[in-house]
C-alpha cells in the first residue's frame, strides 16, 4: 500500500503553480492514488494550504495543470469540486452556530417537503455520518453551538463526507482534538483508506504525519522540496527537509548557573484546578511544568500572576511576601506573564512594534506624562537588534511580523521592563520550527543573564530540550519533578497521568 | 543560532523631546479632508457669491466651538471603545445650573461657570463609573445619562428658558478680526486634545486600551481610571460647549443640544475615528467639525430647505464613512 502504483493516478498535479504579489507556489508535480494517504508538511507560508485550497476548488492555479483519472481538472469552485468527488475539510470551522447538527451537515440539500423542512429525513441522513466520526450518542437537533470545539471539528468532518468522495482534504484536522477524538478519526481515516478514499492530511504534528501517512510531500518557501515514504523517514529528517537546514544543533541549553531561591511558591490552591502545589523557582533557572489538558497548568499560572486569587497558600519572591491582587500587582513585583494566546491576548497588533515594546515601560520613555517619542524609538532599535526582530523599523504594525518575531516583540517588553520572572504559557505554539529554536536560544541566553523563567507546554520534547527542571502536574496537584538528566519521557507521562487515574471520576479532559 | 543579546540596560530618556511624527496614513488622512473640505468651499462658492466671504466665515467660526470642543471629547471615548450618548443633554443641564447659580443663587459669573464645568464632570463620572466598573455598555448607561440629564435641565430651569443677561456674552462676542475668544478656546482646546492623545502615556493608555484592554491588563496596566477618566473629560467638555451656547443666546435653554450627540458622533466618525476603538485623531475629528459646519452654512446660502439639507448631510456622513474606509485599506496594502 506503500508504494506508488503503476495504475493511472487518481489525482495528478503537473507543474503547479500560484502567484499573488509574489510567487507562493511554483512547480508542483505530484501524484496521488486511490487508497493512498499523503501528508503535507512544511511551514508556516511554505504553501500546504495553498495547495490544499487549489485542489480543493476555493482558488485557482496561475500555472500547471491537474488531471483526475486521466482526464482534465480545473475546478471552478468548492461546489464543482466537490461535484468531481473531492471534498475538503477547512482548518477553519465554516459551521453555523444556532443550527443542529443535521442542518449544518446538510446545509446545501436540507431535505422539505411541502416546503418545509424535513426534519424526520433530515435526522435519518444525518445519523449514520453522526456514527461515523462517533457522534452517535448525541442529538442531530443538539445546535452546534453548544458543542465542544472537538466536537464541532467532528461535524465539520463528517460533512466532508457527506456524498460522494473520493479525495478527502484534511487541513489541520486534529488542532483542536482532544486524543480521543483524535483517536476517532484516525480510526475514521483508515476506514476511508480500505474504501479506496485518497487523503490529504496537512498537519504541524510530525509524529501524527508519521504514524498515519504512506507517503510525506515537504513544501519549502514554495516548492516540493521531497515526497518519500513515511516509513523511511525520520521526523528529524522531515524537520530537516522543511527547514532546508539541521536545526537544533547549533542550540545549547547549557552554560547556565542556577543562583538561590528567587520565588518560592507553598501550598497554592484553589477550587478543584489547583490543589496544594509548592515549588521554589531559583534565579537563572528555567523551571518547566508539563502535564495533561486539565491538569490545573494555567490555572496555576493565573495565581501566580494576579489574574485569580489563591484560597489557601503563600508566596514569597525575593525574600518579601508576594500576594498579587491583579496582573498589574504582579507585573509591579517583578512578574510578567507571557500568554498563550499572542494574537488575543498579548499584542496590540495594529500598533507599531515600539508601541508594543514600550508598553509595560512607557514611565521610562516619558518625562512628566509626555512620551519622548525619540527615546521610544531609541529603546525599540536597541530590542530589534538584541533580539534580532525581523522587520523594516520599529514603526511597523506587529501584524505584519511572523509568529516567532511577534513573540519576540512580546519578550523585549518584559526586557525592556526588566522583570526577573518571565512566566511563559506555550511560548512557541504557532511558531515555525526554525523560529522555535531561536526562540530557545533566546530563553536560554536570557537565563544565562539571570532572569528565572516558568514555561507551560504541551510540547514534552520542547521542555526537556529547554528546561533544568520540569515539574509535573497532574489533577490539580503536583505529581513530580524531574531534573534535567533524571528524567525521560516515559516517567514524566506516568507522573501526568497518576492523578487522572485516581480520580478518574473527577474531571474529564 | 549563537544570538547573544549583550545586555538590556534600561533607556535612559533623552531630555529633550522629539518632534511627534504623524504616520504616513494620518497625514494622508488630514491630506484627504482637507481637500474634501477646500471642494466644498470651492463648490459653494461658486453656487452662492456670498460664501466665500470674509463674513460667511467668521459666522462659521462662531458657530462651531461647542460642537469643536464636544467632538474632541468623542474621540476620546471612541477611541477607547465607548459611546457617549449624554452629551447633548450634559450640555442642557450643565447650562442650566449656570443660569440658576448666576440668575437665582446670585452668585456671579465666575461660579456659575465653575459650577456648570462641575456638573458636566459629575454626570461624565456617573456614566464612566456605572459603565466601567459593572462592565455595562457604555451606550446603555449614557442613554439612561441622556434622560436624566434632560429631567436635570427641565428641573432646574422650571422648563422654562431662563435669561441671564449680557455679561455671559463677552465669550462669544466678536473679539479680534471678528473672531470670539470661544473660537480661540476651542482651537486651544483641539490642540491640547491633540497632544495628549499623540504624546502623552494616558493617550497611549486609550489606543492601547482601545485595542486590545486585555493585553493592557496582562501588560500591567489598571485600565479601568483612564477609561473612566475619559468620561470624565467628555462630561466637562460638554459643560465647555453649554458654556458657549449660553453665553451666545444670553440664556440657558433647557432643550438646547437635542440631539447633538448625533452632530458629534457625525463630526468624528468623519474624521475617520473608528466605532471599534484604537483608531482616531482629535485633529481629523476637528476638521469634521469644519466640514459639518461649512456644509450647513453653504446649503443654508444657496437656499437649500431643511429637508434638503438633512438629507445631503446623511449621504456625506455614510460618503465619508466610504471614503476613509477606502482609504485606510490602501494604506495597509501600500505598507
Amino acid at each position: 500500500m506503500t508504494e506508488p502504483q503503476t495504475s493511472m493516478p487518481l489525482l495528478r498535479l503537473e507543474g503547479l503553480g500560484k502567484t499573488y504579489s509574489g510567487p507562493v507556489l511554483a512547480d508542483v508535480s505530484l501524484d496521488l492514488h486511490a487508497g493512498e494517504v499523503l501528508a503535507l508538511a512544511g511551514e508556516n507560508g511554505a504553501g500546504k494550504s495553498t495547495l490544499s485550497r487549489i485542489v480543493g476548488g476555493l482558488t485557482s492555479a496561475s500555472a500547471g495543470s491537474m488531471l483526475i483519472e486521466g482526464r482534465p481538472y480545473r475546478p471552478a469552485s468548492r461546489r464543482a469540486a466537490e461535484r468531481q468527488g473531492v471534498r475538503m475539510v477547512l482548518q477553519e470551522l465554516s459551521l453555523i452556530p444556532p443550527l443542529s447538527i443535521a442542518e449544518n451537515l446538510f446545509l446545501d440539500t436540507l431535505p422539505s417537503r411541502y416546503g418545509l423542512l424535513d426534519r424526520g429525513g433530515l435526522h435519518r441522513r444525518a445519523q449514520p455520518l453522526m456514527a461515523r466520526v462517533g457522534l452517535a450518542d448525541m442529538d442531530p437537533e443538539t445546535p452546534v453551538g453548544d458543542l465542544g470545539i472537538g466536537q464541532q471539528q467532528m461535524v465539520e468532518i463528517a460533512r466532508g463526507l457527506t456524498g460522494d468522495c473520493r479525495l478527502l482534504i484534511l487541513d489541520e484536522p486534529s488542532a483542536m482534538l482532544t486524543d480521543r477524538e483524535t483517536a476517532l478519526l484516525f480510526d475514521q481515516i483508515e476506514q476511508l483508506r480500505a474504501l479506496g478514499v485518497a487523503i490529504v492530511y496537512i498537519s504541524h504534528r510530525l509524529d501524527e504525519v508519521k504514524r498515519l501517512a504512506d507517503r510525506i510531500a515537504i513544501l519549502r518557501d514554495g516548492r516540493l522540496a521531497g515526497v518519500q515514504s513515511a516509513a523511511a523517514m525520520q521526523v528529524e529528517d522531515i524537520v530537516r527537509s522543511m527547514v532546508g537546514r539541521d536545526v537544533g544543533a547549533a542550540f545549547d541549553p547549557g552554560g547556565r548557573t542556577i543562583g538561590d531561591a528567587l520565588l518560592d511558591v507553598r501550598g497554592m490552591s484553589r477550587g478543584r484546578a489547583v490543589h496544594d502545589v509548592s515549588f521554589t523557582l531559583h534565579r537563572g533557572e528555567i523551571l518547566g511544568f508539563a502535564g495533561l489538558v486539565g491538569s490545573g497548568r494555567p490555572e496555576l499560572m493565573r495565581l501566580l500572576f494576579g489574574a485569580d486569587r489563591p484560597a489557601r497558600g503563600d508566596m514569597v519572591l525575593e525574600g518579601r511576601p508576594y500576594r498579587p491582587r491583579s496582573p498589574r500587582e504582579a507585573v509591579a513585583a517583578g512578574v510578567a506573564m507571557i500568554t498563550e494566546d499572542r494574537k488575543g491576548l498579548g499584542l496590540l497588533l495594529p500598533l507599531a512594534i515600539s508601541a508594543n515594546v514600550t508598553l509595560a515601560s512607557l514611565r521610562t520613555v516619558a518625562n512628566g506624562g509626555f512620551i519622548d517619542h525619540r527615546a521610544e524609538a531609541d529603546a525599540a532599535r536597541r530590542l530589534i537588534g538584541d533580539l534580532r526582530i525581523r522587520c523594516r523599523d520599529g514603526d511597523q504594525p506587529v501584524a505584519e511580523l511572523s509568529g516567532g518575531n511577534q513573540q519576540k516583540v512580546v519578550l523585549a517588553r518584559w526586557l525592556l521592563r526588566d522583570c526577573p520572572v518571565l512566566l511563559l504559557d506555550e511560548p512557541t505554539r504557532g511558531i515555525d520550527i526554525g523560529a522555535r529554536y531561536e526562540i530557545y536560544a533566546l530563553l536560554a541566553e536570557l537565563s544565562r543573564q539571570g532572569k528565572s523563567m516558568i514555561v507551560i507546554s504541551s510540547d514534552l520534547r520542547e521542555l526537556m530540550l529547554l528546561c533544568d527542571r520540569i515539574c509535573v502536574m497532574s489533577a490539580g496537584r503536583l505529581a513530580g519533578a524531574f531534573k534535567r538528566g533524571a528524567w525521560d519521557q516515559d516517567s514524566i507521562l506516568a507522573a501526568a497521568f497518576s492523578g487522572h487515574l485516581q480520580s478518574s471520576s473527577q474531571e474529564q479532559a | 543560532m549563537d544570538a547573544a543579546p549583550s545586555s538590556f540596560p534600561s533607556s535612559s530618556p533623552s531630555p529633550q523631546p522629539a518632534a511627534p511624527r504623524p504616520g504616513r496614513s494620518a497625514l494622508t488622512r488630514y491630506a484627504g479632508l482637507l481637500a474634501a473640505l477646500v471642494a466644498m468651499c470651492v463648490l459653494f462658492g461658486a453656487l452662492s457669491e456670498h460664501f466665500l466671504t470674509a463674513a460667511s466665515f467668521r459666522t462659521i467660526a462662531n458657530q462651531i466651538p461647542a460642537l469643536a470642543v464636544m467632538a474632541v471629547g468623542m474621540t476620546f471615548v471612541l477611541i477607547i471603545g465607548g459611546i457617549d450618548l449624554s452629551v447633548g443633554s450634559v450640555l442642557a443641564f450643565s447650562g442650566a445650573v449656570m443660569s440658576v447659580a448666576i440668575v437665582q443663587w446670585d452668585l456671579g459669573l465666575a461660579a456659575g461657570i465653575g459650577l456648570a464645568l462641575v456638573t458636566g464632570m459629575v454626570c461624565g463620572a456617573f456614566t464612566g463609573t456605572i459603565s466601567v466598573s459593572l462592565r455595562i455598555p457604555s451606550f446603555i448607561v449614557s442613554l439612561g445619562m441622556l434622560e436624566m440629564a434632560r429631567g436635570g435641565a427641565y428641573t432646574a430651569t422650571g422648563s422654562r428658558t431662563e435669561y441671564i443677561g449680557g455679561n455671559v456674552s463677552l465669550i462669544t462676542d466678536p473679539w479680534v478680526a471678528g473672531i470670539s475668544p470661544a473660537f480661540l478656546l476651542a482651537l486651544i482646546i483641539v490642540m491640547m486634545g491633540h497632544v495628549l492623545l499623540n504624546r502623552t502615556v494616558f493617550g497611549r493608555h486609550l489606543i492601547g486600551i482601545g485595542t486590545n484592554e486585555e493585553a493592557m491588563r496582562l501588560a500591567g496596566i489598571d485600565t479601568h481610571p483612564p477609561k473612566i477618566l475619559v468620561f470624565m473629560l467628555m462630561g466637562l467638555l460638554s459643560a465647555v460647549g453649554a458654556l458657549f451656547q449660553v453665553a451666545r443666546m444670553e440664556a440657558a435653554d433647557p432643550n438646547a443640544g437635542v440631539g447633538m450627540e448625533l452632530s458629534v458622533i457625525a463630526a468624528v466618525v468623519i474624521g475617520g475615528t473608528s466605532l471599534m476603538g484604537g483608531r482616531g485623531s482629535v485633529l481629523a475629528s476637528f476638521f469634521g467639525v469644519l466640514i459639518i459646519a461649512v456644509l450647513e452654512s453653504g446649503l443654508a446660502q444657496i437656499g437649500a430647505s431643511e429637508p434638503t439639507k438633512r438629507i445631503i448631510t446623511g449621504i456625506v456622513i455614510i460618503l465619508a464613512v466610504v471614503l476613509d474606509m477606502y482609504r485606510s485599506r490602501a494604506a495597509s496594502r501600500s505598507s
